[in-house]
């Protein structure tokens, strides 16, 4: 058995839908209204969420503009022969918090890959005894020829230093994110 | 009085239907928010685009059926207060 509704609000309590007060609106104290009230909430949250969505759908269209948008400077990184063969150094490119690794594989062959596993971000690490590239986080291994998936968690390939050879200088002049295959 | 209790039953049902299409399109969203987020990582950026403009029209979708409810209670709450009259 409901309450009788009042018809009257006193003008002090301040207005919300025609004579309702604002408060009223929100607590109902009848039932049949509050059917309303929790419902109507539960569409107010479940909208907001649609909206966090949204937001994170335009943080992605945001990230990809800057990132086709990003220069690369070059960048001297280490001298010709600085390290042994199978050695490795590791430099920051092209931000001073992007960790990358050059590898010298060869006697004359370097490569040199971001450092990021492309799984969970952890740092990987040259294997010289098994020849290629490894996550410790989740065993995650990348070929040293051109940073592919060889096993593991991680589906997309390193990102690689293009490098060049300037006299004794190795420079680093871009970054080459591939495209993992769809 | 049975009036008011059918209009009433008529308009939560009407919410409901409301809510149960919000929720589908939230479960559409949350896919193509998934989707988008492994092209983007996988390297393409093609998809950034069309994933953002069709998150847009779901958002609004769900904004235009939040108003319906919102609607919908004020209906209920006019029509409730001119019986009572």
């Amino acid at each position: 058995m409901e309450p009788e509704k009042p018809t009257e609000t006193s003008p002090e309590q301040g207005s919300g839908t025609g004579d309702r007060p604002l408060w009223r609106e929100e607590f109902s104290i009848y039932k049949a209204d509050e059917r309303y009230v929790s419902r109507r909430q539960l569409t107010k949250f479940l909208t907001l969420t649609s909206l966090a969505m949204f937001a994170g759908n335009a943080w992605i269209l945001v990230k990809s503009w800057f990132r086709s948008r990003v220069s690369y400077s070059e960048r001297a990184i280490a001298r010709a022969g600085e390290i042994p063969v199978d050695g490795v150094k590791l430099f920051e490119y092209p931000g001073t918090e992007d960790q990358c690794i050059l590898v010298r594989t060869g006697e004359d062959r370097y490569v040199a890959f971001s450092q990021k596993c492309t799984h969970l971000s952890c740092a990987v690490y040259y294997s010289a005894a098994h020849h290629r590239i490894e996550c410790p986080c989740h065993e995650g291994y990348f070929s040293i020829e051109d940073g592919s998936v060889l096993q593991g968690p991680p589906t997309r390939p390193l990102p690689r230093v293009i490098l060049e050879r300037r006299g004794v200088d190795l420079v680093a002049i871009r970054m080459e994110v591939e495209k993992e295959a769809r | 009085m049975n009036g008011t209790r059918i209009s009433q039953t008529r308009g939560l049902t009407a919410i409901d239907g409301a809510m149960a299409l919000i929720v589908l399109l939230l479960v559409v969203q949350m896919w193509l928010l998934s989707a988008t987020l492994d092209a983007y990582l996988a390297g393409h950026d093609d998809a950034a685009l069309p994933g953002a403009v069709i998150s847009d029209v779901l958002f609004l979708a769900c904004g235009g059926l939040y108003l319906f409810v919102i609607r919908q209670e004020k209906l209920r709450r006019v029509s409730g207060a001119s019986e009572e009259t």
